[in-house]
């Protein structure tokens, strides 16, 4: 699984882009994306994903269950 | 401990005691209440003096947006085309494109000596883009002085590099010292990688604002406190932390009444917390005023405002309209326009001394308090009908002392839209007993007078102090003479919102 942002709730505030490890987040066109082929779900970095924990809007970084659960190296 | 803040430590003569007819000081302070290398500093910052914000303007850039903690009273998910809260801005910034506005709006604005960097998220949180903009504009601009304003969480990390870009003020918000309190006031904070809630959280949050706090007064940068009075939260509290927050150096505290309105969408608009009344902050500021400055004329600005305090001229600035100006920063023609202001800085402060005099031997321990129309430069020089805002002066025998000033304009949801207006100005003037403008028409004139406010053109494009204590003085008298009789005003309501008025809906 990857985290992804729900674009509805985003605040643009950009909280999430300077706590993601692996600089998974970006912007486009005015809100935040996270690319699920670099979120690790900042697992081997932190105990919680950091985006979720520094969001100011609750449920808007969700786990994308399009994605297979992230495998530590 | 560096001399500067040394002698605001020692300062501590101020307060309402005085009886020497000197106003007392505070952020109401002129130059022969301060020591002098203090002056230098906050003469020219409106937020800071009292006396310079009549003249002096400051600009905020909204380069900040990330915040690491939650505020009851704040939401940042809302945002409104006609709203303005503190926070709230229209765009946000890249570091180059703030250093532009701020060329663009000194070239525009020659009174313009300030700029901050406030949010809408914290400053701190966003240290990289916070620092570019101060480096990019000391380059450019070296005449415009630096402030700073953040919740200090992250503060003591930073207080060297806010050294090292010779950041002139900041402002730190502290509403507690006590962490049972600050549970109440924030839900959580983003600390070490974690989210940490409840007490620990506030407990981190205390712990961190006062270690930031002492140490940038030890290194003679000058520190304003704002707090936020939430009735039945905080309110007593406050006069804690203004003791805290004094005994470790804070030259200026400014305490604000929460701005929650339900459709502002925070947690205290939801749960039908109310703010203060102009009477109830009146006097918990009156209490913490023995203890050290106490800041009034705050206007809980947007955190992109442009302009003197109590105008926006924001949207002359937008993005767009600065990247398509021809910007020539002339340091020259700004100096020559301060030293023009200043002439008339020295004016206002000799008429209100002259005037002061008259009232010496006057005993009386009436104490009231007027409105103001005005729209800067110390005068009385705005009509009743687009004043979108009054400032408040108590007057006494010792004089004309500013305590505050009162919104009127209609915002965004704001509650009294649906109201006649002439009604929302009484509501906000209700503890006043007379209203100084430049014009009044007959009708508005008879409507105040029926509601016991008495509405005085004569002293029309006069200064303010002056005029005010030529009035009070004639007021005595007629209440000495029989002709009226002394009763005290009602309270008066503090209307919720920042200030939305641009300097071009103004007219
Ligand atoms: S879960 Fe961690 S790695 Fe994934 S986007 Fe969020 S912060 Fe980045
Ligand atoms: S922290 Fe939340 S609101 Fe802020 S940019 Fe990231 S997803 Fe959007
Ligand atoms: S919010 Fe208050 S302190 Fe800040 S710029 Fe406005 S008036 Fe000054």
């Amino acid at each position: 699984m990857a985290y992804r942002i729900v674009s509805s709730q985003c605040t643009s505030c950009s909280a999430c882009e300077a706590e993601c490890p692996n600089e998974a987040i970006s912007e486009k066109g005015g809100t935040f994306i996270i690319d699920p082929a670099k979120c690790t779900e900042c697992i081997g970095h932190f105990d919680t994903p950091q985006c979720v924990a520094v969001c100011p809007v609750d449920e808007t970084c969700v786990v994308d269950k399009n994605y297979p659960r992230y495998q530590a190296p | 401990m560096d001399a500067v803040m040394q002698q605001v430590a020692e300062h501590k003569g101020c307060g309402t005691s005085g009886g020497s007819g000197k106003a007392s000081c505070g952020s109401g302070a002129g130059e022969n209440d301060l020591p002098p290398e203090i002056w230098d500093k906050v003469k020219n910052h409106p937020c800071y003096s009292e006396e310079a914000h009549h003249h002096y303007a400051r600009m905020h850039v909204a380069v900040a947006p990330a915040c690491n903690i939650q505020c009851n009273y704040c939401n940042r998910k809302y945002d409104c085309a006609n709203e303005s809260r503190p926070g709230v801005v229209s765009e946000k910034l890249s570091p180059e494109q703030a250093a532009k506005k701020v060329l663009a709006v000194a070239s525009t604005i020659p009174q313009m000596t300030v700029l901050g960097i406030a949010g809408p998220g914290d400053p701190l949180a966003n240290p990289a883009k916070t620092f570019k903009t101060f480096e990019l504009i000391s380059k450019t601009a070296p005449d415009i002085k630096l402030c700073l304003s953040t919740n200090g969480l992250a503060l003591p990390d930073h207080v060297d590099t806010i050294a090292k870009y010779n950041v002139d003020h900041v402002t730190i918000t502290i509403n507690m010292v006590d962490p049972e309190v600050g549970a109440k006031i924030y839900p959580w904070i983003f600390w070490k990688h974690k989210r940490v809630e409840g007490i620990e959280a506030a407990r981190i949050l205390t712990e961190r604002q006062m270690q930031g706090l002492e140490m940038l007064t030890e290194r003679g940068i000058l520190c304003k406190v704002n707090s936020v009075m939430i009735p039945g939260v905080n309110d007593k509290h406050l006069v804690e932390v203004n003791k805290a927050v004094k005994s470790r150096g804070a030259f200026l505290h400014n305490i604000m009444p929460l701005i929650s309105a339900p459709e502002h969408g925070t947690v205290f608009g939801l749960t039908g917390q109310r703010g203060p009344s102009a009477q109830e902050l009146k006097a918990l500021q009156d209490s913490c005023e023995g203890e050290m400055n106490m800041m009034r004329h705050c206007r809980q600005c947007r955190a992109d405002a442009v302009g003197l305090l109590g105008e926006d001229r924001s949207e002359e600035f937008t993005t767009d309209k600065i990247m398509a100006m021809e910007v020539n920063y002339d340091l020259e023609s700004r100096k020559a326009y301060q030293a023009a202001v200043e002439l008339e800085r020295v004016a206002k402060v000799e008429a209100k001394k002259e005037e002061l005099e008259t009232l010496a031997g006057v005993a009386s321990d009436i104490k009231i308090l007027t409105a103001v129309a005005t729209k800067g430069s110390g005068l009385i020089n705005e009509h009743f009908g687009h004043a979108k805002e009054f400032q408040i002066y108590e007057l006494s025998t010792s004089g004309a002392k500013f305590v505050g000033h009162r919104r009127v304009d209609l915002y965004c949801q704001g509650g009294f839209g649906d109201e006649d207006s002439l009604e929302t100005v009484i509501r906000a003037i209700n503890d006043c007993h007379a209203v100084f403008v430049a014009k009044i028409g007959g009708c508005p004139k008879g409507d105040l007078a029926k509601a016991g406010i008495e509405a005085v053109d004569e002293y029309a494009h006069e200064f303010i102090e002056k005029s005010a204590i030529a009035w009070f003085k004639a007021y005595l008298e007629k209440v000495k003479s029989g002709e009226i009789v002394h009763e005290e005003r009602g309270d008066a309501v503090i209307r919720q919102g920042a200030l939305i008025a641009t300097a071009a809906a103004a007219e």
